[in-house]
């Protein structure tokens, strides 16, 4: 574990380890058409300073676990069920005001479109000043010059000028880094990344990445980090969750979770996304068929319909019962630990190339 | 800014100029010789040739516009009735009054109406619009939603005479409407206009209820709102920073449509209420072909809703950073 | 030059003979502006210049990051936009300003792929009635009738034939994207302009339809010109590559060379940019280069002299301002590979000796 100093005030916990734990969590969403079921049971701990990668595809219920961290989904139309601590707080049941105190300031958010997620109508420079004013109690005066501090460490040139610009005086990747400013002014202990480079061009996407290494070094915040691109959670995460129709199916250090993959579903995202250093004689292997509807997930293992290894698994269980991940390395499946090794070694990795 | 004021003005007179062509064609194909009105009852021939020539009729049009213009810029001297300083429009074939004149007699009417009547819808509007965006899926919300949308299909001529049958007629707790200048006696003033600002406001109030209300849940789910909402701003910050900013642009320019036309002449409030305003003046001068008089009022009302344009154009710069006068 | 031929032909051309040949294309938007009367105050130079051949049979890939005109370029190819400068010809006939009466016989050899499979098709036709689209358009009447042809296309893309009558919204987004490929089809063309065709799809889905491109390809032997940003999807689909920066093409090769011989310092540095999944665990095998650029790519209104990419490049010197590189076969390249550079890398992307960060906050943070 990385040891911190973080800021005098922030009570060190007895036990470092996790300090944000989610346990057996639930989401669903009433609408038109049925109750979808976004997230389905679904349990992690993330430790301090430690980057959890979160990978699936959309609807696979990523972002909106993330979103239900901070309260941030809408409660018209939303059931949250289980339980979410963040360093020994309930997040579930508090009320709103106490979840304001988290949000911004203990826990914070990067969002993955920064041209729509920051305000058009405010300079940059308020935008992030406002957190540090509401939750540190800071001056106007105090909060702007923390802004420009804080332009200058993500790597905007000109700060003191640059902070009275708005968002849209920015460069896509501009606006990304006074995202993430305004994401650590407070220096929060978590901070939620949901696919931050997603909407930037590759060379830029390279340098938000080193610098939320970089500055996670600094500032020592966990980061829950949400991606469909495989590519990126190696080089970000320690711990890998893959998620599948809103529940996760493998979880494991990225080490084990790239070069020792254990669920059929991994296998498949591994075996049909192309690479740089890839054999070109071998084709890609995608997964056959499409994500299921949450309004009517499959029975068993919701990945069973695409699955092509159901038949080694004895009578009818991946269709009846649905196979539960356990905790530290650990995937959803009802194959064997030593098919699933076997296989890996003998059927999925030759066909990585 | 100021090279966007000049520009846009540069664009409206271009506007106004053609308009005014059009207008002064159309006036011309109207079956209605306005000479003949003014001719009376011993009308012969010499006689309305006479006034033909007097009213500059029996020249050819390109050049009654040219002297139309020329007067609207310069002013004239050359009518019997006496001077006429620019802008000029000439005398009215009716009253014989200065249309210049009588347009400004009548514009306190129109904008004492408009204005009063604005600041209610906006007030009542708005802040009913808010509230039910605020509590949505309540009752509240439900409630004041049902009754915008009941109220706004209602029309002032409905309205109008049913708030005076009931509360000037019948129970005589308001006065009679009608306009009092507001330098003589604020008090007549307002109270006579109290009754046209509730019916006007009543319907505009109840369109800006249901614009505001679905602009701010609209604006809610800003990916921007989200944000301020993920660092933990207040509901209410959120709401009247965030969110409020946003649903402005959609309500402006609205307004301004609304503000321009109806300070062009509030046609109908006007006429319901029996107030002498430039909505009535419009209605008089097609009324009677009193041409002069007819052009005035357009070419008046035209250059209200070109201002407005101009000033909700302007109002989006101040509202959104993004957008750059040029 | 090979004449026109009357649709279904035998495929008259030999492979590795030119399909498509540009030549000094160029588009520039206007840019409105001034005062009191507003008028053309400059340009954006989205494509300048730009050289290329697409051979018979072949896949053309062409990357770049966004704005550097590549989907211009494709457009421009599809004559979907009119060019401003420069040629494009067709097995040898110039369609550079062809009318759409010129264009008739040619656009069913040149067919488009779009990037988002949901709005590229209309949501009020069937699928049946989109993929015939083309050949009533053509008038073409193939045997058997265009319903049956339908059904066969459906079936090559991987549909079932009897959603012939279904509407796209019930399809999912890689489904959708195959009804698009089938469409482009339809007319059996020899050419196809692919313009981000999978990055709008999940990866399990991207795996499919890439798959699916290439097996048409390669089946049908049909020429393609595959516009993607994403550097390892068209490493593997693509024999040849160019990469584009800012409206020009900097660097052209076959895949050996762009991937693994890459001359020009933006191959260098968009490849390293790339992140990766490293599977190989050999101990000392060496990493890859890190290269990590400074800011954002220039405004193509008013493009830097000389060499567009001399702002953002760790070699830059005064030359590079003052005179433009050619795209030629520089000193080392093999035969084919193009490199628009007056001072190039060495051919490799294997790990430097010390990293190259020119970005200002990479540099202070990693210094302490």
């Amino acid at each position: 574990m990385t040891t911190l100093t973080k800021d005098a005030g922030t009570p060190a916990p007895a036990d470092a380890g996790a300090f944000l734990s989610v346990r057996d969590l639930h989401v669903s969403f009433k609408t038109e058409d049925g109750v979808v079921r976004a997230v389905d049971g679904l349990s992690f701990d993330l430790a301090r300073g430690k980057t959890l990668g979160i990978v699936g595809e959309s609807g696979s219920g990523k972002s909106v676990t993330n979103l239900t961290i901070l309260g941030l989904h809408n409660p018209q139309f939303t059931t949250v069920e289980g339980e979410i601590l963040l360093d020994g707080q309930e997040l579930i049941t508090a009320r709103e005001s106490e979840l304001e105190k988290v949000r911004g300031n203990k826990a914070a958010m990067i969002f993955q479109d920064p041209l729509t997620a920051l305000s058009p109508y405010y300079t940059v420079g308020r935008q992030i000043a406002e957190p540090f004013m509401k939750h540190r109690g800071a001056s106007k005066r105090a909060a702007w010059d923390r802004a420009v501090e804080m332009l200058a460490k993500v790597g905007i040139p000109n700060p003191k000028e640059r902070a009275k610009d708005y968002p849209h005086q920015f460069s896509g990747g501009m606006r990304q880094r006074a995202m993430i400013a305004m994401a650590l002014v407070c220096d929060p202990d978590l901070l939620i990344a949901d696919e931050p480079t997603t909407a930037l061009d590759v060379t830029v996407q390279a340098q938000i990445l080193d610098l939320l290494k970089d500055l996670q070094q600094e500032f020592g915040s966990g980061i829950i980090f949400i991606t469909h691109d495989l590519g990126v959670i190696a080089d970000m995460a320690d711990d890998i969750m893959v998620m599948y129709a809103g529940s996760a199916v493998e979880r494991g250090t990225t080490d084990e979770v790239l070069r020792a993959p254990q669920h059929p579903y991994t296998w498949g995202l591994l075996n049909s996304m192309p690479r740089l250093d890839s054999d070109l004689a071998m084709p890609l292997t995608p997964i056959p068929g499409a994500p299921p509807s949450l309004l009517t997930p499959p029975s068993g293992c919701r990945f069973h319909p695409r699955c092509t290894f159901q038949d080694r698994v004895g009578g009818n269980r991946c269709v009846t019962e649905r196979p539960l991940l356990g905790p530290d390395r650990a995937s959803a499946c009802h194959l064997t630990a030593d098919q699933k090794h076997t296989i890996f070694i003998e059927e999925i990795k030759p066909r990585l190339g | 800014m100021l090279r966007f004021l000049v520009r846009r003005t540069l664009g409206a007179i271009v506007i106004l100029f053609l308009l005014s062509i059009v207008t002064f064609l159309l006036f011309f194909g109207m079956p209605r010789d306005p000479a003949l009105l003014m001719c009376g009852k011993t009308c012969n021939p010499t006689s309305l040739a006479n006034i033909h020539h007097v009213l500059g009729l029996d020249k050819p049009v390109p050049e009654q516009y040219w002297i139309f213009l020329h007067n609207l810029v310069l002013g004239s001297n050359q009518f019997d009735q006496g001077p006429c300083p620019a802008p000029c429009f000439g005398y009215s074939y009716h009253t014989n009054d200065l249309v210049w004149q009588t347009l400004m007699d009548r514009l306190p009417t129109t904008v004492s109406l408009t204005l009063g009547g604005a600041v209610c819808f906006l007030i009542i509007g708005l802040g009913t619009g808010l509230l039910a965006a605020w509590k949505r899926g309540t009752l509240i919300d439900k409630t004041a939603t049902g009754g915008a949308m009941v109220l706004s299909s209602m029309q002032i001529y409905f309205l109008g005479p049913l708030a005076l049958a009931v509360l000037v007629y019948q129970t005589h707790w308001f006065d009679k409407p009608a306009y009092n200048n507001f330098t003589g006696d604020p008090v007549t003033w307002f109270t006579g206009l109290i009754i046209p600002w509730v019916v006007l406001s009543t319907i505009f109030a109840a369109q800006y209820t249901r614009m505001a209300r679905s602009s701010m849940i609209e604006q809610l789910q800003e990916e921007h709102v989200r944000t301020a909402r993920a660092k933990g701003m207040s509901r209410q910050y959120v709401f009247f920073r965030y969110a409020w900013r946003g649903s402005l642009i959609p309500i402006v320019t609205i307004f301004g449509i609304d503000l321009g036309s109806l300070l062009g002449g509030a046609i109908i409030t006007e006429y319901t209420f029996s107030l002498p305003g430039l909505g009535q003046l419009a209605v008089q001068s097609v009324f009677f072909s009193d041409l002069p008089l007819l052009l005035g009022v357009m070419l008046f009302s035209a250059a209200m809703i070109l201002l407005f344009n101009i000033i909700v154009d302007a109002a989006y710069a101040f509202i959104d950073p993004r957008v750059r006068l040029a | 030059m090979t004449q026109d031929m009357v649709l279904p032909a035998p495929r008259e051309a030999a492979a590795g003979e030119p399909l498509l040949e540009v030549s000094g294309l160029t588009k520039y938007f206007p840019v409105k502006g001034g005062f009191p009367i507003r008028r053309t105050i400059g340009h954006v130079q989205a494509v300048d210049g730009i050289d290329l051949t697409v051979r018979v049979g072949e896949s053309f890939g062409l990357v770049g990051e966004s704005g550097c005109g590549k989907s211009t370029t494709g457009r421009l190819i599809t004559r979907l936009l009119e060019p401003t400068d420069g040629t494009i010809s067709y097995r040898g006939q110039d369609i550079s300003h062809a009318s759409r009466r010129e264009l008739a016989p040619i656009r069913s050899e040149i067919q488009m792929i779009f990037q988002d499979p949901y709005s590229s098709l209309n949501p009020r036709q069937t699928v049946g009635k989109i993929i015939s689209g083309p050949m009533e358009i053509n008038r073409i009447e193939p045997e058997g009738g265009r319903e049956k042809r339908v059904r066969e296309l459906l079936e090559i893309v991987g549909l079932n034939p009897e959603h012939y009558n279904r509407f796209p919204h019930e399809f999912s987004g890689g489904q959708r994207q195959r009804i698009g490929v089938a469409r482009a089809l339809a007319l059996e063309p020899k050419l196809i302009v692919a313009d981000e065709p999978v990055s709008a799809l999940d990866v399990s889905i991207q795996a499919q339809v890439v798959n699916l491109l290439q097996e048409v390809q390669r089946e049908l032997d049909i020429a393609f010109l595959f516009i993607a940003h994403d550097l390892a999807v068209v490493r593997h689909f693509s024999q040849r590559v160019a990469v584009m920066y800012l409206g020009k093409i900097i660097e052209v090769g076959d895949r050996e060379a762009i991937y693994t011989r890459p001359r020009h310092p933006y191959t260098h540095a968009l490849l390293s940019a790339v992140p990766e999944v490293s599977l190989t665990d050999e101990p000392g095998a060496a990493g890859r280069e890190r290269i990590r650029l400074a800011g954002d790519v220039p405004s193509p209104i008013s493009p830097p002299s000389g060499c567009r990419f001399r702002t953002r490049c760790w070699k830059a010197q005064d030359k590079c301002a003052a005179e433009e590189p050619p795209l030629i076969q520089i000193s080392g390249n093999r035969e084919g590979h193009l490199t628009a550079c007056h001072f190039p890398e060495d051919p490799t992307t294997e790990a430097r000796d010390e990293d190259i960060i020119l970005d200002p906050a990479l540099a202070a943070l990693e210094e302490e």
